[in-house]
């Protein structure tokens, strides 16, 4: 698999005195699921904004590889669902997804096809004239996966999207995202605090922690589908909580029995 | 309770009752010599007076005189004070630079204007009409300052996270539609503001309805003065009306 985002020693400071995260190289390939975890505030978000180029990084470079599909029409590189689905209330379900393909010098018709489209991957077609505040959490959200998704982009960057949701709705959620994801083989970056979340989901867990942040570890998951409360998924949360903390590594799947934190 | 909190038929009939009570209060204070005869017409007074204005068309073309100037000029004051808090409520630079130019013209009120645009424009339309065009702009201005200001931040960045990034987009895919009520609502308290100002802006003898009010107290006519006083109240109403309509199309979003 050929590399489509690469970070090289990428630190960002607000003041060029701290640092927010620093030295944090990083390398996601083509259709790969990654999940950045570290705790709340550590700058996972932040991480997310500056792969996107939403935030220019103070130190190092991040590098997003040509496209494949640059020559298609109405796709961006890269697209983002946010944690509160932030939807645009004046706009009706349809034209929130529409949102990214707008300037992209598609008919209207063409703008249409290409939301119903998405609308149906995420099962909210029936709900496409409504208006943001008509719908639950978990159907903003749909629509926020569904506008990032509308624009077929190189990169789907997820910012914790379903940390809002109650725990039935964002089981629901989960499930779904995989099945979206094996139908567009996306690549997928998901930042979370929740390790069961990043274990269910994830190809790949990079572990970020620390002030500055930095990458503290950096851990395939391993085949699907998955048993998060078998003993190697015990063992691989276990090992990510150490990580977290910035105990040492406790490595193989023996360490499970005593860790319960 | 149910008389303190009445409901939406109550609420109709009760202002109408009210309205009834004022003009019967009023009616006797004048009929039984309460008021010195002269000071103020009794309301059955009003509407033989009403025709008379109507029957000589005068009445007619103030009306029409002062839709003109009311109309350029909330127009004209709209759109520029609009437009104006719009680009300072998203430029700092622009805002910085007219904050104290908007500090001093701010408190002058559109009649202290009337000597300037009888010297600008002329005892005409155009006088008039910028004279209810100031008074009408600053509302907005204030509006669309405010409602940039309350612009939930984060709804820029998602449209820079779907490329529109750009001054211009952000105008189009943000503060315009997430400013929309709040113009609205400026826009809203220009209606009224600018048919209080039609008055000053025809009091130096721009034809109209208040240069027609200026004439019949000058001849102690009070029962036409109060007849182009309900008239003025009536197209208010009827201009909000109409506004109602356009604000509840525009915002169907909030519902």
């Amino acid at each position: 698999m050929t590399s489509l985002v690469r970070l090289e020693n990428t630190g960002l400071s607000h003041d060029g005195k701290h640092f927010i995260f620093r030295h944090v190289d990083l390398t996601i390939r083509t259709g790969e699921f990654v999940a950045v975890l570290g705790p709340s505030g550590v700058g996972k978000s932040t991480l997310l904004r500056v792969v996107m180029g939403l935030i220019p990084p103070t130190e190092g470079q991040v590098t997003l590889a040509p496209s494949p599909s640059a020559q298609q029409v109405g796709s961006r590189r890269t697209a983002l669902v946010f944690q509160d689905a932030r939807l645009m209330p004046w706009r009706s379900v349809r034209r929130n997804v529409e949102l990214g393909l707008e300037g992209l010098g598609l008919s209207r018709n063409d703008r249409h096809a290409r939301a119903e489209e998405s609308l149906r991957l995420v099962g909210l077609s029936a709900e496409a004239s409504r208006w943001p505040r008509q719908l639950s959490g978990g159907q903003r959200q749909r629509v926020g996966v569904a506008r990032a998704l509308t624009v077929n982009p190189d990169l789907l960057l997820m910012d914790e999207p379903f940390g809002a949701l109650d725990a039935i709705t964002r089981a629901g959620l989960q499930a779904e995202l995989l099945t979206i994801r094996e139908k567009t083989r996306k690549t997928v970056l998901f930042v979370t605090h929740d390790i069961d979340e990043a274990i269910l989901l994830a190809d790949r867990i990079v572990v970020l922690a620390g002030k500055p942040a930095s990458v503290r570890g950096d851990l395939p998951v391993g085949p699907r589908p998955r048993d998060p409360s078998s003993t190697a998924m015990r063992a691989l949360a276990d090992r990510l909580r150490a990580l977290i903390a910035g105990e040492p590594d406790p490595g193989g799947a023996a360490y499970w029995q005593s860790a319960e934190i | 309770m149910i008389v303190l909190r009445p409901g939406t038929g109550t609420r109709a009939a009760l202002s109408i009752a009210g309205l009834v009570a004022l003009l019967a209060v009023w009616q006797a204070c004048v009929q039984y010599r309460v008021v010195p005869p002269g000071l103020l017409p009794a309301p059955s007074e009003l509407w033989p007076a009403w025709q008379s204005e109507l029957s000589g068309g005068y009445w007619q073309q103030a009306v029409r005189d002062s839709l003109g100037h009311y109309c350029a000029g909330l127009a004209i004051g709209s759109v520029l004070g609009a437009a104006l808090g719009l680009v300072c409520g998203a430029a700092p630079l622009a805002d910085a630079l007219t904050s104290g130019i908007v500090r001093l013209l701010r408190p002058i009120p559109g009649l202290a204007w009337v000597p300037f645009a009888i010297l600008w424009f002329g005892l005409n339309n155009a006088g008039a009409t910028f004279v209810i065009a100031i008074s009408v702009f600053w509302i907005n201005f204030y509006a669309a300052w405010g409602a940039v200001k309350s612009v939930d931040p984060e709804l820029y960045e998602v449209a820079a996270a779907f490329g529109h990034g750009g001054v211009l987009a952000r105008m189009r895919y943000v503060i315009l539609p997430a400013s929309c009520p709040g113009l609205l609502s400026g826009f809203r308290a220009g209606l009224g503001q600018g048919w209080m100002s039609v008055v000053a802006a025809e009091l130096f003898g721009v034809p109209g309805i208040g240069a027609r009010m200026m004439q019949a107290s000058s001849l102690l006519a009070t029962d036409i003065v109060v007849v182009y006083m309900i008239t003025m109240a009536a197209l208010y109403a009827l201009t909000d009306f109409l506004f109602g309509f356009l604000r509840d199309r525009l915002l169907r979003w909030q519902g």
